[in-house]
């Protein structure tokens, strides 16, 4: 499938601030499924944007505004061929081995309720992480605005609504207490049409010795497939975030983020 | 399970570095001499100097102990502790030895872990460890160096037996005491001091700078320009900040003053930003830089961490240092120099029990009357237990916390530190000392002969943090044993 993508984010200021900078993780690498043909990810005064790898094995992009400005617009656009491989991750650049993703994180730790949850799954690995998948989803009800960037798998069960960062998290909490290496992914999905329902998406991936990393889309109740571009990977949210950013000045933020998701093929026909 | 019975053997007598009562070692001669003539009121005369004069220079340290002001003066001992040609040579080559091989362990954990993959040292300690940052998986630093400042905490327990207490390869302080302590030995005490044959310390400055410059990145065209990043004036020890930073001639800076722009780190001046290529931080990790780190922190530079990653600027040390000072590995050090250098070490470690270990775990709650427990992330002589001079209620306490936390905690038999004579209230008394050699890693391993002599102040004490009432010494290595002929500075 190609896969278009346009991801624009327009920031405002109500007063100007003197300085910005932020660490983007929005550029997928090539793997079995998926080939990047082409990607860009330009800040404000569209410059191409210096990038490092990380630790991760992600493509860090770095923006940085320093001086006076009261708005600022980053842009990412590319295009992508995603190839089916039922959510198995091979070809991907590996750097830390699968024992590290066993690591607790502040925003995936767990208490007693995910523990239970997590040990009273059955069967085999790939079959408890599967029924893992569907009750973190089962639990936990779709409903934006009512968790934020900082919310625990913890507190998402507890409140049981969130959204896919929070059954990400959940997940992920949940198949470490198994001793199943999990990690977040971060990344686009096409949601079907032309539509820009969820684009920027989140979900899971957790090793199983027989597939190596596997993922799983709780939020979806399904295992990523060709409408999914896997952008970043980390610990949590945290570390795999698209975008973290500090800025110095007393104007308020507010931000608008387009981003459209496209089946090229479709649109072509 | 480490064999105890070596170490606890050497429990049995102190050993003070003097020598035997009535059998002076040489490298002591004279100061015993000096010590001899040298009538009891004056002795108190020059320790009131000594301590006047270091009020004059404001050498403070902030100790944390609730209802007592922060700041306090480290108490001076007038009496300098001397090494010996010979045995300083010992401590220089192991020294060095042991600051490759950590250098080298932490490039390998940070690339392929070789040392984990052929079983040397259990996986999940360094990968399930918070020293261990992924933020550092596959960076290169310049020269492949990460610990550029290491402070290896030495005690000596017999004439030949000295061991490394513990690596200090995060952010290690002390230095400045060595050299205000030679300073003041040398105003105080003209005559002795000129009768030895001392090697210098006032270098240190100068080495440290060159060390700093031997690491600028890769791309650092002409001379690195070189900054000191403190945590401010509220920090323990923002006085040896700013006094390496003007012994060096480099400027101090927070965090505040420096900016980055397009990964690039530049220090703001009147005249404009301009660019900063090494920075020696006095700042932990996780202050950093709040927009890789500790988000709510406003210590250090938003997009350090970027720059540093991209190349563009050294920090020294590497962030992820810690991962080689955590007392949880610790016990791997020995190993580490038999992997990555094929040699033996020189200087050994203090057998320790790893409460993780079930079978230390078993051990140590048996012998907590006998042991010095740590906890493995602790500091400073905080949250410790010595056995043999705990309550047992103390103790008691102490196995609770073992057993619900083992991983927290590692034990270590209690050492007979060896003693040095000391001026104390009731006159010259032995008392018990450690030593934290400083070692510089650049483009090369260089040591100042010397280091900080901590000395524990209360009869007994095995503790020597000045957190904990410790003083410290003047630490002459000498260059020969021979009276030196002429005044050397």
């Amino acid at each position: 499938m190609r896969l278009t993508i346009r991801h624009q984010t327009s920031y405002k200021y109500s007063k100007p601030i003197i300085y910005a900078t932020q660490t983007l993780r929005l550029a997928p690498r090539s793997y079995e499924g998926l080939h990047v043909m082409q990607w860009r990810v330009r800040g404000e005064g569209r410059h191409e944007l210096p990038s490092f790898i990380d630790g991760y094995g992600n493509i860090v992009h770095c923006h940085t505004v320093n001086r006076e400005h009261d708005s600022a617009v980053v842009t990412v656009e590319g295009e992508v061929e995603t190839y089916p491989t039922d959510g198995i991750v091979r070809g991907a650049a590996e750097t830390l081995p699968p024992l590290f993703y066993l690591r607790t994180t502040r925003l995936t730790t767990v208490d007693e309720a995910i523990t239970d949850l997590a040990l009273s799954r059955k069967g085999g690995p790939y079959e408890r992480l599967r029924s893992l998948m569907e009750e973190v989803r089962e639990r936990v009800d779709y409903v934006q605005g009512t968790t934020e960037a900082t919310t625990t798998a913890v507190e998402a069960l507890k409140l049981g609504t969130g959204v896919c960062q929070d059954h990400a998290h959940l997940f992920i909490a949940g198949a470490r207490v198994m001793g199943i290496p999990a990690r977040y992914v971060g990344g686009y999905l096409w949601a079907g049409g032309d539509g820009e329902h969820q684009a920027s998406h989140a979900w899971a991936e957790a090793y199983v010795p027989e597939f190596g990393w596997i993922g799983f889309d709780p939020a979806n109740r399904s295992q990523p497939g060709e409408a999914y571009v896997r952008a970043s990977i980390g610990l949590d949210y945290w570390s795999a975030a698209p975008v973290r950013g500090i800025r110095r000045g007393e104007g308020e933020e507010s931000l608008a983020v387009r981003v459209r998701v496209k089946d090229s093929a479709q649109q072509q026909q | 399970m480490p064999e105890a019975d070596d170490a606890l053997a050497l429990l049995t007598q102190i050993f003070d570095e003097t020598g035997l009562p009535g059998d002076c070692l040489p490298q002591y001669a004279l100061i015993r001499q000096w010590l001899d003539e040298m009538p009891r009121e004056s002795i108190e005369h020059k320790r009131r100097e000594a301590e006047l004069l270091f009020r004059r220079i404001g050498i403070t340290f902030a100790v944390y102990t609730e209802g007592v002001s922060p700041e306090r003066l480290i108490p001076f001992d007038i009496i300098p502790r001397v090494l010996a040609p010979a045995e300083w040579n010992v401590l220089q080559r192991g020294l060095t030895q042991r600051v490759k091989a950590l250098n080298a362990f932490i490039y390998d954990v940070y690339h392929d872990r070789e040392i984990l993959l052929a079983g040397k040292i259990p996986s999940a300690l360094v990968l399930q460890n918070d020293g261990f940052r992924p933020e550092m998986q596959g960076f290169e630093p310049a020269q492949n160096t990460y610990v550029h400042i290491a402070g290896i905490d030495m005690v000596r327990v017999g004439p030949k037996d000295f061991y490394v207490l513990e690596d200090n390869c995060r952010t290690p302080s002390g230095v400045s005491y060595m050299l205000e302590n030679r300073e003041a030995m040398m105003r105080l005490f003209p005559d002795l001091y000129s009768r030895h044959r001392i090697a210098p310390v006032s270098h240190y400055p100068e080495e440290l700078r060159d060390t700093l410059r031997s690491v600028a990145p890769v791309n650092c065209e002409g001379e690195p320009a070189i900054v000191l990043l403190t945590p401010g004036a509220n920090n323990s020890a923002y006085y040896e900040h700013s006094f390496l930073a003007d012994e060096m001639g480099i400027e101090l800076v927070e965090g505040v003053d420096l900016v980055v722009d397009d990964n690039i780190v530049y220090k703001r001046t009147t005249e404009g930003l301009r660019r900063v290529d090494v920075i020696y931080r006095r700042l932990d990790d996780d202050y950093v830089d709040p927009l890789t780190f500790l988000p709510d922190s406003m210590l250090g530079t938003p997009g350090l961490f970027n720059a540093y990653r991209a190349g563009n600027v050294t920090l020294a040390n590497a962030i992820g240092a810690g991962i080689a000072d955590d007392k949880a590995i610790y016990p791997f050090v020995p190993e580490m120099i038999r992997f990555y250098l094929g040699e033996e070490p020189i200087l050994a470690n203090v057998p320790t029990y790893r409460c993780s270990e079930k079978s230390d775990l078993t051990y140590v709650l048996e012998h907590l009357h006998e042991l010095v427990v740590k906890e493995t992330k602790g500091s400073g002589g905080y949250g410790m237990l010595v056995g043999p001079h705990a309550t047992k209620a103390e103790r008691e306490l102490f196995a609770e916390k073992l057993k619900s936390r083992p991983h927290d905690y590692i034990a270590q038999p209690t050492l007979a530190l060896s003693t040095c004579p000391t001026f104390v209230e009731s006159g010259i008394a032995p008392r018990h000392v450690d030593l934290r050699p400083f070692v510089l890693a650049g483009k090369e391993i260089r040591i100042v002969a010397g280091g900080l002599t901590r000395v524990a102040l209360r009869d007994g004490s095995l503790v020597v943090n000045s957190s904990q009432g410790g003083g410290t010494k003047d630490t002459w290595v000498l260059e020969s044993l021979g009276h030196a002929q002429s005044h050397r500075g």
